[in-house]
């Protein structure tokens, strides 16, 4: 009797298991069958095409120039993790280890950042690029994005450091290391699993940042990714196949980067969370 | 031995300006000067613009001329005497407490689920987590291939069984519960990755010991799963509160605000009051109202999480 409660158990977690497999595919599973679909191809959208028809992939690529905002996605990317990496982990050094009153309160400062959304100071911030001349610069992009990823990188940075034992610190001082010695020789070395989730979170969020890219970046030489397809379904609302190709396209190096690198997003956010 | 002489005669000249700066670097204070870059940036582009948007608040500036006065409380008034505040704040309540419950309670149910031991439970992780990578604003868009009025996914189904076809964005408040399970949709993958990494660090001894006393699954999960649980509930809860009444790029793809101001959350309410009304003052004013409603929302979640956590 209990082998077969124990049986019947196992089957609906299998069940279940399954029925959320399909629930979560099927977003993925209409677009792909739009995508690949002709624009006169009036089937439901539940079933799939004939034929795949790839001209969609190419029309999008060529009128929406997605290549250049892939380069300016790549570019702001890029220079911004390497930049909020670099600033955060300075700051999160003395912050994790000299918790004085005075470090206590800047670390507080810092991470109630966290609650400011962007876009409570939108008015003002813009105001502020457009006086610095920074608006469709990648630089003021990045600085921007940095300062707003920054309390989250400082927040990840000091959890991790205070996990490390003061005594190495310590042991270190004694054999004539100065404090800057230890931090970039013994420290920052041990902070390579931290720092690959780092990258990793602010990779996403600057890679699909939309409401920055809305207001800062407004030529389209400068334009992004989200930002590019966005327009582009505003514009023909007519021609969903490509809009459907647009996206699938625009998944494609995230998702890569996910497949090859999964257990450093899943660990990255875990741990990030369970320490904190 | 001259230099030994010299300062055993004049002792104060020890501390030569090199010195002092010597010992400057070698005491735990100098590395307070690495805090200094981000200090900056943070006056710069957060507390400067908060600042001024205090300021801009009281003025009715439309955004881009140079000229403007100020005009007292008078955007205040305005906007809490105009009717679509308080639609857009109790939309804001429920984009962010709405998606926070959903994204918490299925996150956690999956966990347990996928924490089992069953075969392909990898990719059904895979999955429910890879909507995570995908820019939320392209997220939005999908879903509007499944819920558009014509030739809609989901009205394609109502047509199989014989129904009407639903204009399914096109209410405001199903608008606004149909953005709110998208972005749960989204984003469950992280709660459901942070519950697992937590039930992962419960130590078995405890949940065997249960099993030994006799007690059942779910007596196991309420009072030793749950309360370890505690300080990962605490934190996805808090981040999904924040995010989620921050919402901005799923609406403005989904429904852009509409139908009027029915599905607007206080963000792309204030961004279309900037951009399209060009009312900065106004558009201003909801900001700081947003500042102080996450604040309270952000700060009082934790202190009460925070009280239910429990220590091993």
């Amino acid at each position: 009797m209990i082998k077969i409660i124990n049986m019947l158990k196992k089957l609906m977690r299998y069940l279940t298991a399954l029925f959320i497999f399909i629930v979560h595919l099927i977003p993925f599973y209409i677009l792909i069958n739009i995508a690949f679909k002709t624009r006169q191809d009036t089937s439901s959208r539940w079933t799939p095409p004939n034929a795949l028809y790839l001209k969609n992939f190419s029309d999008v690529w060529t009128q929406s120039h997605l290549g250049s905002a892939l380069l300016n996605d790549l570019i702001i990317t890029v220079c911004t993790v390497a930049l909020v990496v670099f600033v955060g982990v300075l700051a999160a050094y003395p912050l994790a280890r000299y918790p004085t009153r005075w470090n206590n309160a800047i670390y507080t400062l810092s991470i109630s950042t966290l609650i400011v959304p962007a876009l409570t100071v939108l008015v003002p911030l813009y105001k502020l690029v457009v006086d610095i001349h920074g608006i469709s610069t990648y630089w003021a992009m990045v600085l921007v994005l940095t300062t707003f990823f920054l309390p989250t990188v400082i927040f990840l940075y000091t959890g991790f450091i205070r996990t490390i034992p003061r005594e190495l610190d310590e042991a270190a001082l004694i054999d004539g290391c100065n404090r800057y010695e230890i931090f970039f020789r013994i420290i920052f070395p041990l902070l390579k699993p931290v720092t690959a989730s780092v990258i990793i979170i602010i990779m996403l969020g600057v890679w699909n940042d939309y409401r920055f890219s809305l207001f800062l970046l407004q030529k389209r030489s400068v334009q992004t990714v989200p930002l590019v397809l966005s327009q582009f379904f505003s514009q023909f609302q007519n021609n969903l196949p490509l809009a459907a190709a647009g996206s699938l396209l625009s998944m494609i190096p995230m998702a890569l980067i996910y497949l090859f690198l999964q257990k450093y997003f899943v660990s990255g956010l875990a741990e990030g969370a369970v320490k904190g | 031995m001259d230099i030994v002489q010299s300062s055993k005669k004049n002792p104060g000249e020890m501390r030569t300006k090199g010195n002092r700066l010597k010992s400057f670097f070698d005491s735990p204070v100098s590395l307070n000067l690495m805090y200094i870059p981000a200090l900056l940036l943070f006056a710069v582009f957060i507390y400067y613009p908060i600042a001024q948007g205090i300021k801009i608040s009281f003025t009715n500036w439309n955004g881009y001329s140079a000229h403007y006065s100020f005009v007292g409380l008078e955007k205040y008034r305005y906007m809490f005497t105009d009717m679509r505040t308080y639609k857009v704040i109790i939309n804001t309540l429920i984009y962010g407490l709405g998606s926070t419950l959903l994204q918490n309670i299925l996150g956690l149910a999956y966990a347990v689920l996928l924490n089992a031991k069953l075969k392909g439970r990898g990719i059904v992780r895979t999955i429910v987590y890879f909507p995570v990578i995908v820019a939320p604003i392209i997220m939005g868009y999908v879903w509007y291939f499944i819920f558009q009025y014509d030739g809609g996914a989901l009205n394609d189904i109502m047509l199989a069984l014989g129904k009407e076809p639903v204009d399914w964005l096109g209410n405001g408040p199903r608008a606004v519960w149909l953005i709110t399970l998208v972005n749960t949709f989204q984003y469950m993958g992280v709660a459901m990755v942070v519950y697992l990494a937590g039930l992962q660090a419960i130590p078995k001894e405890y949940l065997e010991a249960a099993e030994v006393d006799g007690a059942s699954g779910f007596y196991k999960f309420i009072h030793i799963t749950l309360p370890l649980l505690m300080p990962a509930i605490t934190v996805s809860i808090v981040l999904n509160i924040i995010e989620g009444l921050k919402l901005f790029d799923v609406i403005v793809s989904m429904t852009n605000g509409g139908p009027g101001y029915a599905s607007h959350s206080l963000s792309t309410m204030m961004s279309d009051l900037f951009f399209a009304g060009q009312d900065a003052g106004f558009a201003a004013a909801l900001g700081n109202l947003m500042f102080v409603l996450i604040s309270l929302f952000g700060i009082s979640s934790l202190k009460f999480l925070r009280g239910k956590e429990v220590d091993l």
